[in-house]
């Protein structure tokens, strides 16, 4: 009996392990070719091409630019704390990664002995995983501008931690009236309840809008991206950075901008499901079913990508006076009154 | 007091308050930045494809020979004068018996040398020459990594042979008519 028991755990363990390195190696890999995309789509509403020299359309650019990036000179400043200058771009590496370990990426896969589900970790409290996670972001920014031990790097990272302290606010105030509506915190209970009653975007289309501005000042993308100003702080909080130390920095945005776009599609575009089309009416393989229901998660993540990066080269960056406004005047009042409506209305409807 | 038809007056009102969440505004800002993604791009992918110089484009110099293969040039200076931009320095020497395939005249240059740096390009080395010995092609000096690469020596910039290097010479050339009417003198 015992022994049974390890042998389940022992394969469980080996499932979840794979799908975590599958979920490390797919963040890098769309992170990568996001980076790309960025460079061609900001060509193309430019009236420029983009990078297309390094491989055909310029596919291997990503790996060009990585290879540059790892040998590169790496400078420590010499007054800077050392371990803390370490620990900056880490800690952005980590957090960034682990928040997709509560995101559902498909429909699961029911074999006739076991079932997997493309999910590492559905704990009850999923969507707040995330938020407490993203959270802790800001101590990658704020440890590495603090570690810099340079003026500017500090004003910037001074900076990120109050926007994203508040832009926080509104984010969550937001998920609340999401959450009136599905009744759960549980990330796949939230996909199978947009499965049943339709996306949540189409019942709190003013909440999605509130998340996503909030989604965006939380990656640190323009037109919130005053703690990396390079016109005023010079590259903010990772001047002082060179080499991979950067690259970490940099490459954790652009995953946090996936992940962020993940959690998007699941909250109110109804994750992995396809519209449309009910899946529990699907007479073909269980496989299949998964590797379809991935592909749509996917093309939404792909469509959120795409708005970041169409938003970043359309408008400039905000003031700082504009961006508190924004935060504290306009989007909290939104979002306070959103919630208040919606609860209102469901109170009202479900008598 | 009005200095100017063109000055327009600067539009100080408050934002109302749907321009205070500018989100309308952003929304047109995309649909613009949409619109440019499909428009037709201004790159031109340079080694593959470049452009057509005009016809009067002034680039590079070229040292002229005849269709016979003889440099023009006798070194008589006039290019150095003319310059206003002091780039050319030449060395004249006298033709020995037995090199008269290789210049057409008793005087010849043995040393000419352009500082592609100090060059504007205006032509007046061209116009002033009385032999057609000296004109501009329509490229443009290439980079380089040194400043004395750009001081460009005397077979830099002589034409390819005609006789021996038919093709480079036509093709260097270009758009200007073969040199007439020299071939027959002296």
């Amino acid at each position: 009996m015992n022994q049974y028991l390890i042998a389940m755990d022992s394969w469980y363990i080996l499932e979840k392990l794979i799908l975590i390195g599958a979920l490390i190696g797919l963040s890098f890999f769309i992170a990568m070719y996001t980076t790309l995309a960025e460079r061609k789509i900001a060509g193309w509403m430019q009236d420029r091409m983009g990078p297309n020299r390094a491989g055909p359309f310029g596919i291997f650019q990503p790996l060009a630019d990585g290879g540059k990036l790892f040998f590169k000179e790496e400078i420590t400043p010499t007054s800077s704390n050392r371990f803390l200058f370490l620990l900056g771009p880490a800690l952005a590496m980590i957090v960034a990664l682990i928040t997709s370990t509560v995101i559902p990426w498909g429909a699961s896969y029911v074999g006739e002995t076991r079932t997997v589900a493309l999910q590492v970790a559905d704990v009850d409290m999923g969507i707040l995983i995330v938020f407490g996670i993203v959270s802790v972001g800001v101590y990658g920014i704020m440890i590495g501008g603090w570690a810099s031990n340079n003026k500017f790097s500090l004003l910037a990272a001074i900076r990120g931690a109050s926007q994203m302290v508040s832009y926080e606010l509104p984010m969550g105030l937001s998920l609340i009236a999401v959450l009136f509506m599905t009744g759960s915190l549980k990330m796949s209970a939230m996909v199978e309840y947009q499965m049943q009653h339709g996306w949540n975007v189409l019942y709190q289309p003013l909440g999605f809008l509130i998340f996503f501005v909030c989604a965006l000042a939380e990656c640190n993308r323009t037109p919130f991206d005053l703690p990396e100003a390079e016109n005023e702080l010079n590259f903010g909080y990772h001047q002082e950075y060179s080499s991979m130390k950067l690259g970490f920095y940099l490459f954790a945005e652009y995953i946090n901008m996936f992940v962020s776009s993940a959690v998007m599609a699941t909250l109110f575009f109804g994750g992995y499901d396809i519209p449309f089309f009910d899946e529990t009416a699907w007479q073909g393989s269980a496989l299949v079913l998964s590797a379809l229901t991935f592909a749509v998660m996917m093309a939404k993540v792909s469509f959120f990508l795409f708005l970041f990066i169409w938003i970043r080269w359309t408008i400039p960056r905000f003031r700082y006076d504009q961006l508190m406004n924004l935060g504290w005047k306009k989007l909290i009042p939104l979002a306070l009154i959103n919630m208040l409506i919606s609860a209102a209305l469901l109170l009202f409807l479900n008598k | 007091m009005q200095l100017t038809q063109r000055a327009k007056s600067v539009d100080r009102q408050p934002l109302t308050w749907l321009e205070s969440i500018y989100l309308w505004n952003i929304l047109k800002g995309m649909a613009i930045t949409l619109r440019h993604m499909f428009m037709k791009k201004a790159t031109i992918q340079y080694p593959e494809q470049q452009r057509t110089f005009s016809k009067v484009f002034r680039g590079l110099h070229v040292l002229n020979r005849d269709e016979a293969g003889r440099e023009n040039c006798t070194a008589c200076g006039l290019c150095a004068v003319a310059c206003p931009a002091e780039a050319i320095t030449m060395e004249a020497a006298e033709r020995q018996p037995g090199e008269e395939q290789l210049y057409r005249e008793e005087k010849y240059a043995a040393k000419y040398e352009i500082n592609m740096l100090r060059c504007i390009f205006c032509g007046l080395c061209e116009e002033a020459c009385p032999k057609d010995a000296i004109y501009l092609s329509q490229t443009f000096a290439p980079a380089n990594y040194a400043r004395k690469g750009f001081i460009y020596s005397k077979d830099e910039l002589l034409i390819p042979h005609p006789i021996t290097d038919r093709e480079a010479y036509v093709k260097a050339l270009g758009d200007r008519q073969p040199p007439h009417s020299t071939t027959h003198t002296n």
